[in-house]
């Protein structure tokens, strides 16, 4: 608990794209998606100039490329689903070392993988780039409603804590000799969760006393409302706006 | 299995996300009557419950030599703290895990939340009280329910998957194939879910009964053995609240009551919160009947979009039924132009809008917001004329809000 407060995504720095609000951040990743998934799939050069516009960002914000790349290994079952596609999806066949694959699920399994891979690939930038609670006063900014914030932001304070207890009891078990390998070892896993589950609702009804004790009512003060520049917000347009320049010409060629 | 940006299109993201968000919404006040009726309860509990199950998905269940599984915990949710907790607590959850870990594209996350989160929960909770509501009262008829409802909530939400992919999906593969495989793959990780599920319900049932929300209608009442035979706590209580306040608090929590009553009696050395919780327990019977109708007419209306803008897009493409008889029969020469023919909704479809699906979707939002807007109107106008002609007999009302 003593640890610093971030996610295991941030890294620390002072670039420009670190200082710049969350919430602009958030709008301009939010629109950048946006524009990437409402591209062409036909217009193949499209992408790769939105690729070489998020490589700018993060060489802006100093983001390491194996980091990044390492971080995109989360959409692998989506990507196994792609490449799935160019054997199932019937239509117009095409031979590519001797194998029939359809050109329709070719084109779907690239659509997938081209967007995919651009939507993760600004989120991990975002996420690298924003601290956790900047995060969160960046969705309350945003007109999230407050509670939901308020509720995220004890998951994510909280997360720690419940996977330490899940950690500790995992040490206590294999202190004691248990080893789980198979599905006659669920039913102490089980009880694992639902020992989780008891402390992880009592630990909310204390801290709920807690901070019943120190006048909570439900709301939380809103503590700091800075005013956001014109500038910093065209810094973070220009993102989604040079995107957006870039699918404009994709279907204008198309 | 979260979604990533780019798998379904604009229009039918767009859609489940405006169908996520009334969910969200929704599941925003029922939550805070599940979680005991203050505000101030909701946002430390539901947040823990969160992070519970944030957690609870790092834990492995090996499967066999090498492979191993992890709980989706929808199913888990919903039985244990109540099923718009569960929306919430697995919205919150997937929304983190979008923003901070890029897991589920920020574009599909009305996607994710609908399918993961909405159509798991409600379809596991609706078996779940229909089956404990068949069942004899007992614990293990509970834990019978949480298998089956974690085991059919997983294909489930595949088979939303499936549809809204059918809609909304960006390459044209045979759906039925699609169903088949992911319906398939998913009854599998059913079973492992329902496992887990049952036995992890068992083992909370085991030691707190009463924070399993699913399960509150087991709770018997408390009874005081006096002078040798069994006697009902509420009917001993007046006496032993005129022996002495001090004796009180611990006759009420006893094992097995409502989580509301137990933790009452848990804080009542603290004062202000057993006189908060006791304030709220008489003004709820006022308050709910009027919470419950705005929950009906949000769901219905979040339903009514969701069928009018996203299933219409699927089924505007054939001539209706009605229809499709005129043309064969040839009877529909004879029928005239409707007078609003020329107008912007006509044939459901909004003009200038050239993509016949979304241009259908959106006539459908249009008509029905337009359509609870007008009887709206007109259920108000009936109700205030009655108001007005019941007239001083009726002074009731107003006072008891």
């Amino acid at each position: 608990m003593g640890a610093g407060h971030t996610h295991k995504l941030y890294r620390h720095g002072h670039s420009p794209v670190h200082r710049l609000p969350a919430h602009c951040k958030l709008v301009a990743v939010f629109c950048f998606v946006l524009v990437v998934v409402s591209t062409p799939r036909e217009a193949v050069w499209a992408f790769g100039v939105y690729a070489a516009l998020l490589a700018a960002v993060a060489a802006a914000a100093s983001i390491p490329p194996g980091f990044l790349l390492r971080r995109l290994l989360i959409e692998i079952p989506f990507v196994a689903f792609a490449l799935l596609m160019p054997f199932v999806v019937p239509g117009e066949q095409t031979r590519f070392l001797g194998v029939a694959l359809s050109v329709p699920g070719l084109w779907g399994a690239w659509n997938i993988l081209a967007k995919g891979t651009l939507g993760v690939a600004a989120s991990v930038v975002l996420a690298s780039t924003t601290e956790l609670r900047e995060l969160l006063l960046g969705l309350q900014r945003l007109r999230l409603p407050s509670t939901l914030v308020q509720i995220a932001s004890f998951m994510v304070r909280y997360g720690d804590v419940i996977a330490g207890e899940l950690r500790r009891m995992s040490i206590a078990r294999r202190s004691r000799g248990f080893e789980a390998r198979g599905v006659r070892h669920w039913g102490v896993l089980a009880k694992t969760a639902g020992a989780l589950f008891i402390r992880s609702y009592e630990r909310g009804e204390r801290v709920h006393l807690a901070m019943v004790s120190r006048g909570y009512t439900g709301t939380m003060p809103l503590t700091d409302d800075t005013a956001v520049s014109r500038a910093q917000w065209a810094g973070a347009a220009a993102l989604p706006l040079t995107a957006l320049a870039v699918c404009l010409l994709g279907w204008t060629t198309l | 299995m979260h979604v990533p940006d780019g798998f379904i299109d604009a229009p039918v993201s767009a859609a489940a996300g405006v169908a996520a968000a009334g969910a969200v919404a929704v599941s925003l006040r029922g939550s805070r009557r599940e979680l005991g009726g203050d505000d101030d309860r909701l946002a430390p509990l539901a947040g823990l419950v969160a992070a519970f199950v944030f957690a609870v998905q790092m834990l492995n269940f090996p499967v066999a030599a090498g492979t191993s599984g992890h709980l989706l915990g929808g199913a888990l949710a919903a039985i244990l703290v109540g099923p718009y907790t569960g929306v919430l607590c697995i919205a919150v959850v997937l929304l983190m895990q979008g923003v901070l870990f890029a897991d589920g594209g920020l574009t599909a996350l009305g996607v994710n939340i609908t399918v993961m989160g909405v159509v798991t929960v409600v379809v596991a909770y609706g078996l779940f009280r229909g089956l404990v509501r068949v069942l004899p009262r007992t614990r293990r008829s509970v834990t019978a329910a949480s298998f089956a409802a974690a085991l059919v909530s997983v294909p489930a939400s595949a088979a939303a998957f499936t549809l809204l992919y059918a809609i909304g999906g960006v390459t044209e593969v045979p759906v039925g194939s699609v169903l088949t495989a992911m319906v398939g793959v998913h009854v599998l990780i059913g079973i492992g879910e329902a496992l887990i599920t049952m036995a992890t319900v068992g083992a909370v049932l085991a030691v707190r009964p009463d924070l399993v929300y699913g399960a509150r209608d087991l709770a018997v009442p408390l009874k005081l053995r006096v002078g040798g035979e069994l006697i009902d706590a509420a009917r001993a209580r007046p006496a032993s609240g005129a022996a002495g306040a001090a004796g009180d608090a611990p006759a009420v929590a006893g094992p097995g009551i409502r989580p509301g009553s137990a933790a009452d009696g848990a804080d009542a050395p603290v004062g202000t919160a057993h006189g908060t919780g006791a304030a709220a327990a008489s003004a709820a019977p006022a308050a709910r009947p009027r919470a419950r109708t705005r929950t009906f007419w949000l769901s219905g209306l979040v339903a009514s979009l969701v069928l009018a803008g996203v299933v219409s897009f699927y089924a505007s493409g054939d001539p209706d039924g009605l229809e499709k008889v005129a043309s064969d029969k040839g009877f529909d020469a004879s029928a005239e132009e409707h007078a609003a023919a020329d107008s912007p909704l006509a044939d459901y479809g909004v003009k200038d809008v050239d993509d016949a699906r979304l241009s259908g979707g959106l006539a459908g939002v249009i008509g029905v917001g337009a359509t609870v807007a007008a009887g709206t109107g007109i259920f108000w106008a009936v109700r205030r004329r009655r108001s007005a002609a019941a007239g001083p007999a009726d002074v009731r009302v107003p006072e008891a809000r």
